[in-house]
């Protein structure tokens, strides 16, 4: 019994160590707390595709492009973990951690653009750049764009197995091609996205040389697998437009997120400190075991969230802090039962035993009860478009209910089991014992 | 020992005032939804210079904002609301104020669109709905061995609803003196207190199951005293190491989580007195039939006989 104890506390001690070397070094490659966007500031936008002008069964399709467009346009920002990804069928959520410059950001997304192709040329000033490839219709000047696909484009492979991607242009943009290519010949034409080139593999802009002149449709080899595939994609979104308008928007700027974390600091620590003097001025010794296994609880909480990583927001730490009032719950009935065990005259060793055995049920169903509540939020958050709050919340206090069970059970028992048989054990007033009077 | 079943009467009278201002206050006041639910746009401006909220006010007005809320932050700062704005409008706004007003620098934006707003509305009811139902069948399961299961689930529901009507009936009224809004923070915040209400009727439950079966007392009502008796300061510390935290969150973090903080402070405070004097009451007039006692002018009849 007394050998099984200190094996426990010998693993107890050692999940503790690798919770603050987790805490203190950047262990697995997480050398910070992921920060939610309410913490580090940022943009978060939600977007609804209009698929008015889309074929019907091309939506997908369609979405898919969208996104590789933004992608693109963010990529260009340089912005550090950008998070763009497609919700239901029809929605684009985009993430932007630590963009201060709001509209910058947001200009390049909207709605998706047509991609230019663009020739070697000289801008105002007379220096070499690329210029829109333009051809006179009709007495009218007009560039070629993606907009004058006739079909998706799409990629294949050539005769001698190298990678193709295959191209068809519309009654006007044969007519466009057709001029353009056959005054290009053996010049490189280059394609802008956004007035942007889009680049290949190798940093430098793709630009196919024109081989021959290309009316109805063409190809275009060179590329790398990845290259023409999301030039591919890329074309296609561009070929139809498809608008993306914002139905949620929150910006929030970096100093305002530095502040509540700084804020939320203090306020957990302030509740951790009350928290434990009440343990400690009402419950004695046990109140002052329950307060170690709360620093436990704290740590090892804190590393389950580094490690996972489950994102931190506001929300997030309102759950932490909300936790910590509660960990303390399964030692306040555990505790209030050795209490009544030890008064009806039994030994300590006796009354903890007691006292934990008794208290289980009452502590699992309370428990149970909050694992259900944390649940269902969980479900609303991934069911509503402003979930941060709501999930952050949920997911924190469901990991801290998981983590306190552990330590106020376990870790609690453990440390009050290596008073059992001491000369301290015998001092009543250290737990502030009564024996029923009779 | 302590009687606390015996003065029944006098808990029922109370939760029962406690209802009917909640319910008064939400039928006269109603909830002041945030943009989160009715949609709009919400702007929080920091101004180098000292502005005056009137005018503020006056300009908003002026560019043609007649609706505009303003209300200005522990910090100094400004949260303007007004219906959603596009890009170019929010662009045009801070310009106008910029002309008017001198620097200024935005804090954070935040716009939400009708049909997000909906689907929230719609959402954060079914999840309520949703966790009523799920804690109700779990508690109907936890006490599956006792001779009236449904009677405890049922208890512990209704204690929770009286939480709830308290919690938002408050609200109500915060929103018609200070103009307080509900937000999804506030929805977290009751469904947080839905899971610490039942969880502390669950511990008082959980004592009567056990001292139900250790056959402490023959009479119903004595059993539950006593077993209310027994969790007492149980209940009343871990209300009181809940309260510190959440007293903690409520002085420093401030305004991004008030709504969630007091919802909690209002709802830890009712849901301990719900725990301790309704959802047993409620075990005891069920188990004995004593449902007009409900209406308090029969009250005094049956207490005299």
């Amino acid at each position: 019994m007394v050998r099984r104890n200190t094996i426990v506390l010998f693993i107890i001690v050692a999940i503790f160590a690798f919770a603050v070397c987790t805490l203190v070094y950047p262990l697995f490659d997480r050398e910070e707390m992921r920060l939610g966007l309410d913490l580090q500031g940022g943009i978060h936008m939600v977007y609804q595709a209009d698929f008015t002008d889309v074929e019907p069964g091309t939506e997908d399709e369609a979405i898919d492009g969208a996104i590789a467009v933004i992608e693109r346009r963010i990529n260009i920002l340089g912005v550090t973990e950008p998070l763009i990804q497609k919700q239901g069928g029809d929605r684009i959520i985009v993430e932007l951690p630590g963009v201060g410059e709001a509209e910058k950001a947001k200009n390049l997304i909207g709605e998706t653009t047509l991609l230019e192709f663009r020739e070697q040329g000289v801008d105002e000033e007379g220096n070499p750049a690329w210029v829109p490839a333009t051809a006179t219709i009709d007495g009218k000047e007009k560039a070629l764009t993606s907009g004058y696909f006739k079909e998706n484009t799409y990629v294949g492979q050539g005769s001698l197995g190298q990678i193709m991607l295959y191209f068809e242009w519309n009654e006007e943009g044969s007519q466009i091609s057709g001029e353009v290519t056959g005054r290009l010949i053996d010049q490189p034409l280059a394609i802008f996205l956004s007035g942007e080139p889009l680049l290949g593999d190798d940093e430098q802009p793709i630009a196919p040389i024109v081989r021959s002149q290309i009316t109805d449709r063409g190809q275009i080899d060179g590329l790398s697998l990845g290259e023409a595939t999301e030039l591919s994609q890329l074309l296609n979104a561009g070929r139809i437009p498809v608008p993306l308008n914002p139905i949620y928007e929150q910006t929030i700027s970096p100093i305002l997120g530095a502040d509540f974390i700084d804020m939320s600091l203090i306020a957990g620590l302030i509740g951790v400190i009350l928290v434990m003097l009440f343990m400690i001025v009402y419950y004695r010794l046990p109140g002052a075991l329950a307060s170690l296994a709360l620093i436990f609880y704290g740590a090892v909480l804190l590393a389950v969230f580094k490690l996972i990583p489950v994102t931190l927001t506001l929300a997030g730490i309102g759950g932490f802090v909300l936790s910590i009032g509660m960990a303390v719950d399964a030692n306040v009935l555990i505790f209030e039962r050795m209490k009544e065990e030890f008064a009806t005259g039994r030994t300590l060793g006796a009354a903890i035993e007691a006292g934990f055995n008794r208290a289980w049920m009452a502590i699992r169903d309370s428990n149970v009860t909050t694992i259900i509540v944390c649940l269902i939020l969980i479900w609303l958050g991934s069911s509503i478009v402003e979930s941060a709050p709501v999930t952050g919340f949920a997911v924190t206090l469901l990991i801290g209910v998981l983590v306190s069970m552990f330590s106020a059970i376990i870790v609690t028992r453990t440390l009050l089991r290596l008073f059992v048989g001491t000369p301290l054990a015998k001092k009543t007033w250290l737990f502030s014992a009564h024996r029923e009077k009779k | 020992m302590l009687d606390i079943t015996g003065k029944r009467p006098v808990f029922l009278i109370i939760s029962e005032i406690i209802i009917l201002i909640g319910i008064i206050a939400l039928v006269v006041f109603g909830l002041k939804p945030g943009i989160e639910f009715s949609s709009g746009s919400l702007l929080t401006l920091g101004f180098e210079q000292e502005v005056e909220q009137s005018e503020l006010k006056v300009e908003l007005v002026n560019l043609g904002y007649d609706n505009v809320i303003i209300q200005r932050t522990g910090a100094g700062d400004f949260f303007i609301r007004t219906q959603e704005l596009t890009a170019a409008e929010r662009l045009d706004l801070e310009e106008a104020l910029g002309v008017r007003f001198g620097a200024l620098s935005e804090r954070e934006f935040y716009s939400v669109s009708s049909m997000v707003a909906a689907e929230t509305v719609s959402n954060a009811i079914i999840a309520v709905a949703v966790a009523a139902v799920g804690i109700l069948l779990y508690i109907t399961w936890a006490f599956r061995r006792m001779p009236k299961p449904f009677h405890y689930g049922v208890c512990a529901i209704i204690a929770l609803v009286h939480d709830v009507v308290l919690v938002t009936g408050i609200f109500a009224i915060l929103g018609a003196i200070m103009g307080w809004e509900i937000n999804l923070m506030f929805i977290t915040g009751v469904l947080a207190v839905i899971g610490y209400s039942i969880n502390n009727t669950v511990v008082v439950f959980d004592r009567i199951r056990e001292n139900l079966r250790r056959g402490v007392h023959p009479d119903f009502e004595m059993v539950v005293n006593s077993s209310l008796v027994d969790t007492l300061s149980r209940s009343l510390n871990t209300s009181l190491t809940t309260l510190f935290v959440v007293l903690a969150l409520l002085l420093f973090v401030g305004a991004s989580i008030q709504n969630f903080a007091l919802v909690m402070l209002i709802g830890i405070i009712v849901g301990t007195y719900s725990s301790l004097f309704v959802a047993p009451t409620l075990l005891i007039v069920w188990e004995r039939g004593e449902w007009g006692n409900l209406i308090p002018l029969r009250r005094t009849k049956t207490e005299e006989a």
